[in-house]
């Protein structure tokens, strides 16, 4: 059998392959001017660029629903994970990936409104949404989703050893969960970070016992640090074979348990540590990147990530909660995540100021 | 001008907007805002010790895991190249699948072999009575080498048995008939004949390990992160540009220094070799001490790659009540109707397409590029030797975000297209197809040329009808290598993915996005799918051949 190997035939096929690849890139773009006053007809076949992180997911009818509504096509793109994503819409500002950007969070929006990346807009539904979800006041970002970060721990390690859960953060640092706590690296993770902010918010960066004392003290104790979530969740927790009984997850990661179990379950193997002041609450909201030239169908699906039929879809999907009021939760949410009462009472603007330093001395307590 | 040139046109072409342009372009907007050049970013690098550690760790851990990868990888390369045996061809292609597996998932496998309460902890705790668990390997510096080492095993054993068989077993003969002892003679005559691949082998491990990523930072641990890792972080979620960019020029400078040594060291171990096809320099097995040497060869090799690919494929079908097909078939069930959903089939296509394309585009220029660098004359050659083997050596992320910034309007626009998962794919691949070409490239003798052109032979027929059968092996290497890097990827398809783009890979990543047994479970067979495909993908590619000229 003969391979091709003749570069003379080869060379043309590949600058034919990249010119059909330049084409087909440069279609599908349909300008059209931006215009408030428009009906769903005046949008017929335009494409919608819609850029999420990598958790983002959604029932595949919920997006067709959109595109049959208004007759036309949404794209999805990943864009790594919520920072990375951010980031990206900053460095390409102007001239943007997409039109809409969801995962901007209620941390990280402060970087970018600085940024000025978003366009403003207020969709009408905000009246439905509960005050406190209504983390941007200056109207560019649309919360969408709000989650917890918590401890989760394996019920059949802690009953043979024994052990209830900690109530207390400052419980993790005694022997009983030395090498038995795995977290995620703040500098790498997102609900590392959060973590981090969290304990920043419960033990203060002042007085007889700091957040830094905290993490000197884990580490002392043996603390497991991972990289990002999927590793330290099933890798170090031994619920999927690690040695850690407490990892920094979700508080819907118990119910997933029960979703995504190999064999019904009655019961989640997993629980939430509730400690007062000792979750994040963190809200996903969805802005208009400015540069688009799609305004008005970006604006009109935010509306449609507002409506009941994205929302009452958010749960199954993201595993995380819908912002609209009275949009129903499936069962299993409502059995099998304890919702935490206080979350920790974090400040956007204390947070974008003072990170940079934060991560630094996170890293030179517990890793260096 | 001669065809030969001409042809370099469209691979220079290719590097110079996909490669060179976004980088010049990164680098200004990250160091230069304004116009202004400022070279305080390089003074906060290189005056804190941090960094510079991080760039001491980075290269001794490289080197380590060079050298152990090495000294596992020639027995065996030696035994690939010298004998004839059943399955031999089948073995090869098993020895490539750690190469395409994701990170997460090979942790997995090394988690359930030497964790905690991993099969070998557990044996050795039940035979000795032990309260704890004896073996602490994971988050240490030892199981990144390991790591490592079962990674790139590989590279060393089909980069220097490609080049090994082909040497004439005579020279050996005629030492040894001389009186040479075992030692001497591979010392004295063999090492300085595959000594070219051996250090284009070393080069590639070693390069592998220096912007390795997720197997030091998740099999490792956050505290042992490499410079690549750091740029990253820097880079994609910090947005501190300006330090990401003196950061990864720093290792642009390093590897730049490491290539062109190497670059040296290769031309002054070049020597014309006499090449032999295939046939005549292979044998079969004889004698019991033969067979002890080679079954012991693949014992070790069994233990140490088969394992942990053994490991996941038992848990693929462990269900919790016994073995169950469950998992697979939830592959092409989309049980919650999501979007995201990429069932099994789409996934295949998807990675077999990208990888496709990626071997299609990576060994024509890979081949191009070796046969320029190797008629590049004197003391230019190790640095157009070193500068074509540069994207190894360029932090992903920063080309990426380069990418996004330069290629980002009119028909160029290509951000949201998969022409840009192609592009990366071939930058890691065809570096890969080059060194293996140029190992074989540099070996033939110039007196070939010559007869041909006293034949009457043109440049083109001459490169046709001598060079291309002589480097055919070689290319076919390079061809496996394109392959693997393009389905093993994870990365640069996770940097630009869109749903109907998703790979086998990148399901692996979101089915593990989600808590739960079924999905570690449908992860899991997703992964034993990937390696099934690939070991099928290297064989069939071991079956091309070029003419009738033999295996070369």
């Amino acid at each position: 059998m003969a391979l091709m190997f003749s570069l003379r035939r080869i060379v043309p096929l590949l600058l034919g392959l990249s010119a059909v690849a330049l084409i087909v890139a440069a279609c599908g773009d349909n300008d059209a001017p931006a215009d408030d006053a428009r009906t769903a007809a005046d949008f017929a076949g335009e494409e919608l660029v819609v850029l999420v992180h990598d958790s983002f997911a959604i029932s595949a009818e919920t997006i067709a629903a959109f595109e049959d509504q208004f007759d036309v096509t949404v794209t999805v793109v990943l864009t790594g994970d919520a920072l990375e994503g951010l980031n990206r819409a900053i460095l390409t500002k102007g001239n943007p990936e997409g039109d809409l950007l969801f995962g901007v969070d209620n941390i990280s929006f402060v970087r970018a409104l600085e940024a000025d990346v978003f366009l403003p807009y207020r969709p009408a539904a905000l009246d439905s949404i509960d005050e406190s979800l209504i983390f941007d006041d200056s109207g560019h970002i649309t919360p969408v989703n709000f989650g917890y970060v918590l401890f989760n721990f394996h019920k059949a390690a802690l009953a043979q050893a024994g052990l209830s859960a900690p109530a207390t953060l400052e419980q993790l640092a005694l022997p009983d969960w030395s090498g038995r706590v795995a977290v995620q690296d703040p500098n790498t993770s997102s609900p590392g970070l959060q973590l981090m902010l969290v304990t920043i918010a419960y033990f203060g960066e002042n007085g007889p016992y700091t957040w830094l004392d905290f993490w000197r003290d884990m580490r002392a104790n043996d603390l497991i640090v991972s990289d990002n979530w999927t590793d330290a969740y099933y890798t170090q927790f031994s619920q999927y074979g690690g040695g850690a009984w407490l990892v920094n997850s979700y508080a819907t990661s118990p119910p997933a348990e029960v979703i995504f179990a190999e064999s019904p379950l009655d019961e989640s193997p997993t629980g939430n540590v509730i400690v007062p002041g000792g979750s994040y609450r963190q809200v996903e909201g969805v802005g208009i990147l400015r540069g688009t030239d799609k305004q008005p169908l970006a604006q009109a699906f935010i509306d449609f990530m507002l409506s009941d039929r994205f929302q009452s879809d958010i749960p199954l999907n993201m595993f995380v909660y819908p912002v609209v009021n009275g949009v129903p939760l499936p069962s299993e949410f409502l059995e099998f995540a304890q919702i935490p009462t206080e979350p920790a009472q974090i400040d956007a603007d204390v947070v974008a100021a003072n990170l940079e330093r934060w991560l630094d001395e996170w890293t030179d307590v517990v890793l260096r | 001008m001669r065809p030969s040139r001409l042809i370099l046109i469209p691979a220079l072409g290719f590097l110079a907007l996909f490669f060179v342009y976004p980088l010049i372009e990164i680098f200004r907007q990250s160091l230069a805002p304004n116009g202004d050049f400022s070279l305080a970013p390089f003074e906060t690098v290189l005056g804190d010790s941090f960094f510079l550690g991080r760039l001491w760790f980075t290269a001794w851990q490289a080197l380590a895991s060079t050298a152990l990868t090495l000294a596992l990888g020639l027995p065996s390369a030696y035994v690939f190249a010298r004998y004839e045996f059943r399955g031999k061809t089948t073995i090869r292609a098993l020895t490539t699948i750690p190469f395409v597996l994701p990170v997460v998932v090979v942790a997995i496998a090394f988690t359930a072999l030497l964790g905690p309460t991993g099969v070998l902890n557990e044996a050795l705790q039940s035979i000795f009575g032990l309260s704890q668990p004896p073996i602490r390997v994971l988050n240490t510096i030892t199981v990144i080498l390991l790591a490592h080492a079962f990674y790139n095993y590989t590279i060393v054993v089909r980069t220097v048995s490609a080049l090994w068989a082909n040497i004439d077993p005579r020279t050996e003969e005629a030492a040894r008939v001389l009186g040479g002892g075992a030692v001497a003679v591979f010392w004295r005559v063999t090492l300085p004949q595959i000594a070219p691949a051996v250090l284009s082998a070393a080069l590639l491990v070693f390069m592998f390990s220096f912007t390795s990523f997720g197997v030091v930072l998740i099999l490792g641990g956050p505290e042992f992160a490499t410079l690549e890792a750091t740029i990253y972080n820097l880079t994609a979620r910090l947005l501190r540009l300006p330090l990401a960019a003196a950061l990864a020029i720093v290792q642009i400078v390093f590897t730049l220094a490491v290539m062109w040594t190497y670059a040296r060291l290769q031309a002054r171990t070049a020597t014309p070799l006499s090449l032999q096809p295939q046939s005549a320099a292979t044998r079969r097995i004889r004698g019991r001490r033969q067979r002890l040497l080679i079954g012991l060869n693949f014992g070790l090799v069994f233990l140490w790659l088969g394992a942990p690919l053994l490991a996941l494929v038992e848990r693929s079908f462990r269900g919790a009540e016994g073995y169950t097909f469950a998992f697979y078939k939830a592959l092409e069930n989309n049980a919650q109707e999501q979007f995201f959903f990429v069932s099994l089939s789409e996934a295949l296509r998807n990675s077999l397409w990208f990888a496709a394309v990626t071997v299609l585009i990576a060994v024509p220029l890979g081949t191009v590029l070796a046969f320029a660098v190797a008629r590049v004359r004197g003391r230019w050659r190790p640095i157009a030797d070193a500068l074509a083997m540069l994207p190894l050596g360029v932090s992903v992320i920063t080309l990426a975000f380069g990418i996004l910034i330069a290629l980002d309007s009119g028909p160029l626009d290509l951000r949201a297209s998969w022409v840009i998962i192609v592009v990366a794919h071939t930058l890691i691949a065809y570096p890969f197809v080059m060194r293996s070409v140029l190992s074989v490239v540099r070996g033939i003798d110039e007196r070939l040329h010559e007869a041909a052109a006293t034949l009457g032979a043109s440049p083109t027929q001459t490169v046709r009808r001598v060079d291309l059968p002589i480097v055919s092996r070689a290319m076919l290497v390079g061809a496996t290598f394109a392959f693997a890097i393009s389905i093993g990827d994870f990365g640069a398809a996770l940097l630009l993915s869109r749903p109907e783009f998703s790979t086998m890979n990148v399901a692996i990543f979101r089915y593990l996005s989600l808590p739960g047994g079924e999905r570690l479970g449908a992860a899991l067979a997703m992964s034993v799918v990937l390696m099934l495909v690939s070991g099928i993908g290297f064989l069939l590619i071991e079956r091309f051949r070029y003419r009738d000229v033999g295996e070369f």
